[in-house]
């Protein structure tokens, strides 16, 4: 946090202050409420989904990776459930990351941080390592002294080092799952335990284990101030509909005690709800006050409603004092007028377009993703070739993708010039005119393939010729179209 | 910029640099300690590279570094290795009879790869890339061969070459009989008529077909053979298909015939390793007009 300097502390005109801030240990106290349960819901559930999802198994038949999801790079493969991706059809990572860009910006203009308060990673880890210290050190008070006293005794001496080793097999497990979305991961468990495993996957999972460990158990709050670009950008994006955990000071202020509140609405003076327990502060994960309005720092996790909501339940007050509202309903009520809410609105509908409509293409091509494709590409040198007897050749390479679980066995024809033949160099096919080729599953196959017509049948310097590729067994087809050029 | 005097800002209190430009001051926001700890470590550890990695330039060299590294010996290794992977698929492709490569989609693919690039490197200069061919230098495309077209032909041809000096070379040339007088300049006019004939060209008024058959039989036929059909042994080739090396207009032909022609393919053998000439062979086979 960035501490206002004492003008005291000046002491010359060349003292500009000093150069870096000291970094202010936040210790959050624990609380509970809504929002607390909310989070460990969700923590829960993306922690879950993150350390099991190697396990889940898919069939694909024999030869094939039996993991749902799987990232196979040597083989340039990406397999999510019933889905196989080439590296050619990497656009549909395109359309993800637009997806998921365009539902942060919805999130952001409907609720405000949600992603930063409640699911994003170093939010969850850090939730994570602060349970973990609350369970080994206590709470903020004891934790608070327990740092302040610099006695080590035996007993502080085993919290450190349970607190640690807890922190450390977390981030190792955090690093150990990473890999295994790599590899299969019931192999490559038994390799790690045994020392079997690749170097490559012990280097990761230390790598993964040493950020784990220093984000969520020291940089922690430090991240989304100092390293974390969204909040720069999520200010630039809201508007001022977008719902914000926010302080009403129209009801909060002026703060007064509950004694003090009593005596002076006794005489009729007005009072704000607020008591000034600091509530809100004790259990913020990033030390920030939020009475002090929106501020680059808060993560909008909502922790500090529930810590009001206690309070005011307790002094028998109403509840949400700080919520989810924006400073246009503060005026409202202010000014004696009703609050409005808009989560309906131009932006929050140009966003669900968006996502409906690039989700909605996905959704298609995929679909609609063909298993058989063809390319073809034309000889560039030469583009032509004369015969003895006169008649012209032209010859392509031909790519055959086969991006299913089988073999295939392929026909080729060749739709272009009148009495043209057609031949793959290296096949003797029992139908010449038609050459039928095997492709192993999962494979692709490259071919030269000559088209020859007779020299009177193509009178044009150009035609198009459209390759037809037909899977024999199963009907699938596929076609492209190139051109047939005479010299 | 006017002064240096460092004072409290009123409306977000933090204390200002002093800066000031147009009354427009500058917040004092100073950046945590880690963050400068990690940028000052940061500059300790580029020192690190200079000792272990090659960094100062020297008069005549430069500093190597603890580590010894070097970009071209990384290279080298890579290489190396990459010959190492290739060792054995193309050990197999050695092994392999001639004939049976084509039959095998893996030694296929292999065979044109390496044979496209080692044609690239050494055939692309005469024959153009992709074999395309130019005046003088045949395309290797079609289906016609001065040499013979089949796998063992070809590998032949490339192995020793034409004209080329080799003790195995194809031999053998076509003769200047105008600059050696055997014929004079109106039978070579007529002859090069009868030429054309051959392939169904058309010919100039007033020629005698006779004469430049009689012309024929009596020059050419030794070697093109009879009809003109030509001569794999010699490497004459067949003058009845639609196929011209140095072209096939009346001009061409008289200056062939006045001149001849003895183009040069050198011999690969002992440039080019045995798997290597197996490979191109295989390669130029499979552009389409092996036989």
């Amino acid at each position: 946090m960035n501490k206002t300097v004492n003008p005291n502390e000046l002491t010359s005109d060349d003292d500009y202050g000093p150069l870096y801030a000291a970094h202010k240990k936040v210790y959050p106290q624990s609380t509970s409420g809504t929002f607390r349960r909310i989070k460990w819901g969700l923590m829960a559930f993306c922690l879950g989904v993150y350390y099991f999802l190697p396990f889940v198994r898919w069939n694909r038949g024999l030869g094939a990776p039996s993991q749902a999801v799987l990232i196979d790079l040597p083989n340039s493969r990406f397999y999510f459930f019933f889905i196989e991706l080439w590296p050619q059809e990497v656009y549909y990572f395109t359309g993800l990351l637009i997806v998921a860009a365009v539902a942060l910006f919805l999130m952001n203009s409907v609720g405000g941080r949600i992603w930063c308060g409640y699911l994003c990673p170093q939010t969850v880890w850090t939730d994570l390592f602060y349970a973990v210290e609350r369970f080994v050190e206590g709470d903020r008070r004891e934790r608070m002294k327990k740092d302040k006293s610099s006695g080590l005794t035996p007993r502080r001496v085993f919290e450190i080092a349970l607190k640690h080793s807890i922190w450390l097999m977390i981030a190792w497990w955090t690093g150990g799952a990473w890999v295994l979305y790599f590899s299969d991961a019931p192999t490559l468990v038994k390799e790690l335990l045994t020392f079997q495993a690749p170097m490559v996957a012990y280097i990761w999972i230390g790598i993964l284990t040493a950020t784990t460990y220093v984000l969520a158990g020291y940089m922690r709050e430090q991240v989304c101030t100092y390293m974390c670009p969204w909040p720069r950008i999520q200010a630039a994006l809201t508007d001022e509909w977008a719902l914000n955990v926010t302080y009403r000071y129209d009801r909060g202020e002026k703060r007064t005690s509950v004694k003090k509140a009593a005596e002076l609405r006794a005489l009729g003076e007005h009072v704000g709800d607020c008591v000034d327990c600091y509530q809100c502060v004790a259990v913020c994960p990033t030390g920030i006050d939020i009475r002090n309005g929106p501020q680059l720092e808060c993560i909008q996790c909502g922790l500090c409603i529930d810590a009001c909501d206690n309070v005011m339940t307790k002094i028998g007050r109403p509840t949400r004092l700080i919520g989810y509202d924006n400073d246009i309903n503060i005026q409202r009520r202010q000014e004696g007028k009703a609050p409005i809410y808009r989560i309906v609105r131009p932006r929050t509908i140009v966003y669900s377009a968006i996502i409906a409509a690039v989700g909605g293409i996905m959704l298609y091509t995929l679909a609609m993703r063909s298993l058989l494709d063809v390319n073809v590409l034309h000889d560039r040198n030469p583009v032509a070739v004369k015969l003895s007897d006169g008649s012209i050749r032209n010859a392509y390479t031909v790519r055959l993708l086969n991006k299913s679980g089988y073999d295939r066995v392929i026909a080729i024809d060749a739709d272009g010039p009148v009495n043209a033949t057609i031949h793959v160099v290296g096949v003797d096919s029992v139908t010449p005119d038609r050459p039928m080729i095997v492709i192993p599953r999962d494979a692709t196959s490259e071919l030269r393939l000559l088209v020859t017509a007779p020299a009177e049948s193509n009178p044009e310097k150009s035609i198009p010729v459209r390759f037809h590729v037909t899977d024999i067994g199963l009907g699938e087809a596929a076609s492209t179209t190139d051109n047939f050029v005479s010299p | 910029m006017t002064d240096h005097h460092s004072d409290i800002d009123s409306v977000s209190g933090k204390s200002t640099t002093g800066h000031q430009w147009d009354g427009i001051k500058e917040l004092n926001t100073p950046l945590p300690r880690w963050w400068v700890i990690s940028f000052y470590l940061t500059i300790i550890w580029s020192i690190g590279y200079w000792i272990v990695y090659p960094a100062w330039p020297l008069i005549s060299s430069h500093t190597t570094g603890l580590l010894g590294y070097s970009t071209r010996a990384s290279l080298a290794v890579e290489l190396a290795n990459l010959e190492t992977l290739r060792g054995e698929k193309m050990a197999a492709l050695a092994a392999a009879p001639l004939a049976d490569i084509e039959k095998d989609p893996a030694l296929l693919a292999l065979a044109r790869a390496k044979g496209r690039t080692v044609f690239g490197d050494n055939c692309a200069p005469c024959h153009g890339s992709g074999g395309a061919g130019a005046k003088g230098f045949p395309n290797l495309n079609d289906d016609d061969w001065l040499w013979g077209g089949t796998l063992e032909q070809i590998m032949q041809t490339i192995q020793f070459g034409a004209r080329s000096g080799h003790a195995k070379t194809h031999e053998g040339q076509m003769l200047a009989f105008g600059k050696d007088g055997v014929l004079k300049p109106d039978e070579i006019v007529t002859v090069a008529n009868y030429v054309r004939s051959l392939s169904g060209l058309p010919t100039r008024n007033g020629y005698d077909a006779a004469k430049g058959e009689k012309i024929f039989t009596e020059n050419c036929v030794a070697c093109h053979g009879d009809g003109g059909k030509g001569n794999q042994e010699m490497g004459a080739p067949n003058l009845t298909d639609k196929i011209w090396l140095y072209g096939s207009d009346e001009a061409t032909l008289i200056e062939t015939i006045s001149q001849g022609r003895a183009g040069v393919m050198p011999a690969w053998e002992g440039r080019l390793d045995p798997a290597t000439i197996k490979a191109m062979a295989v390669y130029v086979h499979s552009l389409g007009g092996g036989k």
